[in-house]
């Protein structure tokens, strides 16, 4: 009888749920008749990231203890759990926001989606340098494709390509990092790296380049120069997934990373980061005022909000973890719903979205209108909406860590943020008739499935506001997995 | 208690109005009654209110972020519930006029001028840094909506330079909160103890002076005041301004101690530079707007010069003058609107005249400059009267220049008064312009009555806001 690994299967729950819900999506695209197609691919991702959802809330009550999960390549701890409870729960929002994407292939689309889900999932539990890069190529690969899905949009196969080759070199600078690494300590778990207590220019270059590597997934200054043109290019839906999940799965991932693996190089990559985050928040911030279109102005606030989620990482410290993963709450939902709203309107007009296609939107479609108030407002951190809760935590955190000077950059980078995010709020609401575009082709049709996807991410938004408390507390749990 | 319901009745209203698709007029007029209600809710708490009692009265304390120390803590001092019933009262009459004059997009803009009210009394009310905070910004948006969708011609640039200004100066209070809180473990203004940070005190410092505004933070006054709709720039200079009064008397003096000690020389100077060049600024003001924008800079900078003065006569006198002031502006700024509606225009050179045939009108606006250029008797001249005896205490140049403001209010009120009622008919003043109507005079009457019997009873105010009597004291001990 051959010995077999332990295998913990609610661990695994999750990420088999939407590995199964993709098998099936992609089953459907064979065998159901043409007409179902659609209706069967979104009802399983759909049913999958649910299912997923409830499996990491079961999974996120039941690991208060941290333990290691096949032969210790993986680890079941609150902090994955709650990581996949947020991601399962923006691939369901997603799924809704892309029912009335008009394309062919359905099947493929929903399938792809979950098993992106699915990478993401497995990606947050990753305890092992290997796993972290399996997990991370799972999940880039099926975003390099569903990038590339829309047939029609001229962009779409151009974004796909600078995203794939860009996100190879990411990726590839990520996986000598850890050649290095591992040439330095000889160890691949994340607990064994700092266990082996080795130092030298080995260790230091593998760090930096596994830093660099994730820099690349977060869209980080100097390292996201892909992020604009594929947030451009790619189905609206698909950035609108993209910019949310992947964020979360890989600072999330970050964090574990440096904290169990390199809490002896503290020093170094607090300052590296530190560096990162000011970077982020200066370019990302001056580019976005310069921009007209829609998606791309969203792409840049996306890499200023990396600066912000980089105070937190730069923290280095239990707060700043907490701080972190609250703050991914509301920014999940607020680039979820902004995007959707974008979607909705690249529909009605059929055409890319310019600053100058949203003139009068606010006064047309009032419910998505102040939705994206909401939004922008929330991205520039006003009250009643959980992005103010997320800077002051993610200040708090910074001077908690001494880092006054980071809070000094956070509220200028807020102030200038406020030019582009107010003036999209100018084009909804006042800007005078003549202006405004007429839709193509008559009256939109009307899409609940995205209607239901803005509205969540509005309550997520104004809820995570006034239940700051609920989060912060499964965030402060979760946050107690790490060793600190 | 009543004060969660002061904050939550307008903010329900709003979104009520936002809500129900209902015809035009029955929206604003269900804008109204709600700010008709709470005024009612504030007359309810005010006769709950114990005035001798020096604690904090008719409160809600919740914890909010337990683990930060942030908690839902309003409640109300006596300074405070003037405040708050400066701003229902200004609200409800902003309210009143929006349904006379029927803005378009009603739901909307009665959503947001019920919001805004909501958001003025939250700051009043408010009693940790976070809640403050949070309320502070909040006026904002619906701010930026009134003034950026409803205002005149140049509305773009003046919501930028608006938000400009006020964003820079509240972030700077962000990075203060979140380094007074972080200090002191707790982000209450209950349980917070002083600090001696001049760093963290002109975080606050900024944020208020540009909010309220001080020389030289006033760059986007002008142009705020003037493309605002007249109703909304009631708001803003009656209350909204106030919000920085709340600041440094509930914040700066009693949290900061040391601090505010160090500096008193420099605030007084920027106050009474404010004061006597906002009302030089009036008197050369070419419009009825600019005249009543920069007589309210200068009314602020006289208000701070009596709080940062720290004796009991000028903080008694900068709480009784920023009642009395709230209620002035927000009679000027409508009366300046029931002109521009009959005449088009608020350049006083094609004004004049207006006087013959239309006794309603010459004889409110008459009494309201007459108390605004604070003439003996009224209440204006009580709290300048205050001010000055406060200064005094400073120094006899900062008495000096508080008359001197007087003297030169008396000088710009008058040359409003002239050009507007006196003086041969002016080119835009039509002969069939009418005299006040019902509607308006039902709206201004009560106003004007407010301010006479604040004139008859200054006392009402001034020695009841804060306990015994005896303010500094109260400040100095920190407000519990």
């Amino acid at each position: 009888m051959i010995e077999t690994p332990r295998v913990d299967w609610l661990a695994l729950a999750p990420t088999l749920a939407l590995l199964g819900a993709s098998g099936v999506a992609l089953l459907a695209a064979v065998l159901v008749p043409a007409w179902m197609r659609r209706a069967t691919g979104a009802a399983s991702a759909l049913a999958g990231f649910a299912l997923a959802a409830v499996l990491a809330g079961v999974l996120f009550a039941r690991s208060a203890d941290a333990q290691p999960l096949l032969a210790e390549s993986m680890v079941r701890d609150r902090l994955a759990a709650l990581a996949q409870v947020v991601l399962a729960l923006t691939g369901a929002v997603a799924v809704l926001a892309s029912w009335a994407e008009r394309r062919r292939d359905h099947g493929e689309y929903y399938a792809l989606l979950a098993a992106a889900g699915a990478g993401m999932l497995f990606f947050v539990s990753a305890e092992n340098l290997m796993t972290l890069f399996l997990g991370l190529e799972w999940f880039s690969l099926c975003l390099y494709v569903l990038c590339a899905f829309d047939p029609e949009r001229a962009t779409s196969l151009e974004a796909a390509l600078k995203y794939l080759i860009v996100g190879g070199f990411g990726s590839a600078v990520l996986l000598f990092g850890s050649a290095l690494v591992f040439g330095a300590t000889g160890a691949l778990g994340f607990a064994e790296i700092a266990a082996a207590d080795a130092e030298g220019v080995f260790l230091v270059a593998g760090l930096a380049m596994l830093l660099a590597g994730l820099a690349f997934k977060v869209s980080a200054a100097p390292f996201h120069m892909w992020t604009p043109d594929v947030y451009q290019g790619a189905p609206t839906s698909v950035t609108a997934f993209m910019s949310a999940a992947t964020k979360t799965a890989a600072f999330v991932l970050a964090f574990r990373l440096l904290a169990t693996a390199f809490p002896e190089q503290r020093e170094l990559w607090t300052v590296a980061l530190a560096v990162l985050a000011c970077s982020s928040l200066a370019w990302g911030n001056l580019a976005a005022l310069a921009q007209e279109d829609v998606k791309r102005l969203l792409a840049y606030s996306s890499i200023s909000h990396a600066g912000f989620l980089l105070i937190a990482l730069a923290a280095g410290t239990e707060r700043g973890l907490e701080a972190l993963l609250y703050y991914l709450v509301p920014y999940s939902a607020m680039s979820l719903g902004s995007f959707a709203v974008v979607a909705a309107r690249e529909r009605e007009l059929a055409a890319p979205v310019r600053l100058e296609g949203l003139a009068g939107l606010g006064w047309e479609r009032p419910f998505y209108g102040a939705a994206m108030w909401l939004f922008m407002l929330g991205f520039a951190g006003l009250p009643f909406t959980g992005g103010l809760f997320g800077k002051l935590f993610v200040f708090t955190a910074a001077y908690d860590a001494g880092d006054w000077w980071l809070i000094l950059v956070g509220v200028a980078a807020t102030a200038v943020s406020l030019a582009y995010y107010l003036n999209v709020v100018r084009w909804l609401y006042m800007r005078a008739p003549e202006l405004r575009l007429a839709p193509a082709g008559g009256s939109p049709p009307r899409d609940p499935a995205l209607t239901a996807a803005v509205a969540a991410c509005a309550a997520v938004t104004i809820g995570s506001f006034f239940a700051a408390e609920p989060i912060l507390d499964l965030a402060s749990e979760a946050a107690g997995s790490l060793p600190f | 208690m009543l004060a969660t319901t002061l904050i939550v009745l307008p903010l329900a209203g709003a979104l009520l109005v936002a809500l129900f698709p209902l015809p035009r007029l029955a929206t604003a007029g269900l804008a109204f009654l709600v700010a008709l209600l709470e005024v009612g809710v504030w007359i309810v708490a005010v006769t709950r209110f114990d005035f001798d009692e020096g604690t904090l009265q008719l409160g809600t304390t919740r914890e909010w972020v337990e683990s930060l120390g942030i908690s839902y803590a309003v409640g109300f001092y006596g300074f405070s519930l003037w405040l708050a019933g400066a701003a229902v009262v200004v609200g409800a009459a902003a309210a009143g006029y929006a349904l006379f004059v029927g803005r378009e997009r009603p739901r909307a803009y009665h959503a947001l001028l019920l919001f805004l009210t909501g958001a003025v009394v939250a700051t009043f009310a408010a009693q940790d840094l976070i809640l403050f905070y949070a309320a502070f910004e909040a006026m904002l948006i619906p701010l930026y909506v009134l003034v950026g969708v409803w205002g005149g011609p140049r509305r773009t640039a003046a919501t930028l330079t608006f938000v400009v200004y006020t964003m820079a100066g509240s972030l700077l209070m962000l990075a203060a909160v979140v380094a007074f809180g972080v200090t002191q473990g707790t982000f209450s203004l209950l349980e917070a103890g002083t600090s001696g940070n001049a760093w963290i005190f002109l975080g606050f410092a900024v944020a208020f002076a540009v909010k309220a505004p001080l020389f030289p933070f006033h760059g986007w006054l002008p142009l705020a005041y003037r493309e605002a709709p007249v109703e909304v720039a009631a708001v803003l200079s009656a209350v909204v301004s106030k919000a920085a009064v709340y600041g440094f008397l509930r914040i700066a003096l009693p949290v900061f101690p040391e601090p505010v000690e160090d500096l008193t020389p420099l605030l007084l100077a920027l106050a009474a530079a404010g004061l006597v060049y906002g009302s030089v600024l009036a008197f050369r003001a070419p419009d009825l707007r600019g005249i009543v924008a920069y007589s309210s800079m200068a009314q602020m900078g006289l208000i701070t010069l009596g709080v940062f003065a720290f004796n009991d006569l000028g903080l008694d006198g900068a709480v009784l003058q920023s009642v009395a002031h709230a209620l002035v502006s927000a009679s000027m700024f409508l009366l300046v609107g029931m002109v521009e509606r009959r005449c088009v225009t608020g350049e006083l050179a094609l004004l004049g005249g207006m006087a013959r045939g239309r006794p309603a009108l010459a004889t409110l606006l008459l009494v309201a400059g007459m108390v605004a250029l604070a003439v003996p008797g009224s209440a204006t001249f009580a709290g300048e009267f205050l001010i000055m005896a406060g200064a005094y205490g400073e120094g006899w140049g900062y008495a000096a220049l508080v008359a001197l403001g007087i003297v030169l209010a008396a000088m710009y009120v008058l040359r409003l008064i002239s050009a507007v009622l006196h003086e041969s008919r002016g080119a835009a003043v039509r002969e069939e312009a009418l005299d006040l109507r019902p509607g308006e005079l039902a709206l201004l009457l009560p106003l004007v009555a407010c301010l006479l019997g604040l004139s008859a009873w200054p006392a009402l105010v001034s020695q009841s806001s804060f306990p015994g009597d005896e303010p500094a004291r109260a400040l100095e001990e920190g407000l519990r």
